[in-house]
């Protein structure tokens, strides 16, 4: 019996070089055309938050002031993700193409791609490629220019209002909300900021129309879905993969066949066990303890010989270094939960202490003011959970 | 006029005199010292008339803006859980008995200095690192032994 493999798909990364085509197609087009094909796509941020793409286009075109900008974020530091490098080497030219059209609809005469520091090696082949996309907007008369902004290693700056704070020469630290970005992001002005991943799609809905991108996918998970898979896995990689997968399915082709956990959504992710493989669906839809599933694309598979003491350990030590130290909860927190585990592992502490620090990092999920502080919980909670003995003994 | 001074003053040029040039300022200076100085954090200051303070509080926040002297080639050996999973350790033992050196020492020579770092983006190739700006993947023991090996080379006929 052969099993049903899942279906791999090829629409991010095909190799096509109709940018001009595409552009002066979509140009043709009313604002609202646009914003309708893309809200009507069901096009939601592929940088985990999930926020509607359309909407936030629209929302950015009507403020009324004398300079906007988009900005792609590719400062990908989650643990277990490197699509956005994958996408930035093979197909930037969609990337360029989405902000272009994310400009002209919003009035943006300036964007930028926020590139992390590890990722630096990337910069000659991308200013090349954007060197040539200048020279076509003259063509096509777009008065827009993008540059590339290096970051230098901070996980917080993926945090969009963290990133516009390193942009203006400040410490990556998360500005309360709202103002949202759409209405006072980089300097202050209204600003459309989106994954990279995010931009490659719209290229693909601004050439297939929007009703081919929603035939893929599931209820509000709409398009299809760029993981990045590692961990205990014969075969690790980038694959795209239609929203609306059982884990189930996703084990059974990408996992080594003792697959005891899988990490859903990177270190700030949650982290399902065997017994729940079955139950859990991946998009945004994907219902985990009441949350949905944050859907960066990170697929970390853990098979039985390791032991997710370390794992999580690992996390917190993550966690500990990336905390910007702005707001105490998440300080404090993922200091107090590192040392937390540590004690109890040693025997310093009985079990019942592990109680207690769920306690803590759920009071972090709601203190915290950003959505790193916030999310440790997601993967501390889902991992002492459904592994308590194996944080004991 | 300093070397410093005149390096900052370029970069200033290059880069233009506010607020936002800080970052790439900064790391150009990185770039070209490997690591910002006190001197060149008050030049910095001054051409782009912010308190030094400001421009300390951000070098120190960002881990790839070193404010303590390293070596010439700076190795990031990716820790996160992926990499540590395949065999980081391991990577970190050969590179401690090849330079000489533990984890967080730069070499005599001033040539290699050995870090970790969180999350490089290669998880599927892990282990990995960076020397200075360049990846490199799927590591053993062996091929690291021989990365090493070719940076020494580079450096015998630079001198």
């Amino acid at each position: 019996m052969t099993k049903k493999q899942l279906q791999r798909l090829d629409l991010i990364f095909k190799n096509e070089h109709d940018i001009e085509e595409i552009l002066t197609k979509t140009f043709s087009k009313s604002n609202e055309e646009i914003i309708n094909d893309l809200i009507s796509s069901g096009l939601k941020g592929r940088g985990g938050a999930g926020f509607p793409t359309g909407l936030k286009w629209k929302l950015a075109s009507e403020e009324e002031t004398d300079s906007k900008y988009i900005i792609c974020n590719a400062d990908e530091g989650e643990p277990g993700t490197f699509k956005d490098r994958e996408i930035l080497s093979r197909v930037p030219h969609k990337v360029l193409a989405g902000m272009a059209v994310c400009a002209r609809l919003i009035g943006a005469r300036q964007g930028y791609i926020y590139l992390r520091g590890e990722y630096v090696f990337l910069r000659p082949q991308l200013l090349e490629v954007i060197n040539e996309f200048h020279q076509l907007l003259d063509k096509i008369g777009l008065d827009f220019r993008v540059e590339i902004f290096l970051g230098s290693g901070a996980y917080i700056c993926g945090e969009e209002s963290a990133l516009f704070e390193s942009m203006e020469g400040k410490r990556g630290e998360p500005r309360n909300k709202p103002p949202f970005p759409t209405q006072q992001g980089y300097k202050s002005k209204p600003t459309v900021i989106n994954n990279v991943e995010t931009l490659a799609h719209t290229y693909s809905i601004f050439k297939y129309g929007a009703d081919k991108f929603k035939d893929l996918g599931v209820q509000d998970s709409r398009g299809s879905k760029v993981f990045s898979v590692s961990g205990d896995t014969p075969i690790p990689g980038i694959y795209e993969l239609e929203f609306g997968m059982s884990l189930q399915k996703f084990v059974d082709d990408f996992a080594d066949g003792d697959a005891k956990a899988v990490q859903v959504g990177g270190a700030s992710g949650f982290c399902v066990p065997r017994k729940k493989f079955e139950k859990t669906v991946i998009g945004y839809q994907g219902k985990l303890r009441g949350t949905s599933l944050p859907t960066g694309g990170s697929m970390m598979i853990f098979n039985s010989s390791r032991s997710m003491y370390n794992v999580l350990h690992n996390y917190l030590d993550f966690f500990v270094e990336e905390s910007c130290g702005q707001c105490t909860p998440c300080r404090v927190g993922t200091q107090q939960l590192l040392l937390g585990i540590e004690a109890v592992k040693k025997g310093d502490q009985p079990s019942s202490y592990l109680d207690k620090l769920m306690e803590l990092a759920e009071a972090m999920r709601i203190t915290a003011k950003c959505g790193l502080g916030q999310s440790v919980a997601n993967s501390f909670s889902s991992i002492v959970e459904n592994f308590k003995e194996e944080m004991i003994y | 006029m300093t070397e410093v001074k005149q390096l900052v003053q370029d970069l200033a040029d290059q880069f233009g005199r506010s607020q936002e040039s800080l970052l790439p300022i900064l790391q150009g200076i990185v770039t070209k010292e490997q690591h910002i100085s006190e001197d060149a954090m008050i030049e910095v200051a001054r051409e782009l008339n912010i308190s030094a303070a400001h421009v300390y509080g951000t070098a120190t926040f960002y881990s790839f803006l070193n404010t303590k002297p390293l070596g010439k080639y700076v190795i990031r050996v990716c820790k996160t859980i992926t990499c540590m999973m395949h065999g980081k350790n391991q990577i970190i033992k050969e590179l401690e008995a090849v330079l000489k050196v533990n984890l967080g020492e730069t070499t005599h020579d001033g040539k290699f200095t050995l870090l970790e770092t969180n999350c490089l983006g290669q998880c599927h190739k892990g282990p990995a690192m960076l020397i200075n700006d360049t990846p490199y993947t799927e590591l053993t023991p062996d091929k690291v032994r021989e990365i090493i090996m070719m940076y020494r080379d580079k450096e015998l006929r630079v001198n």
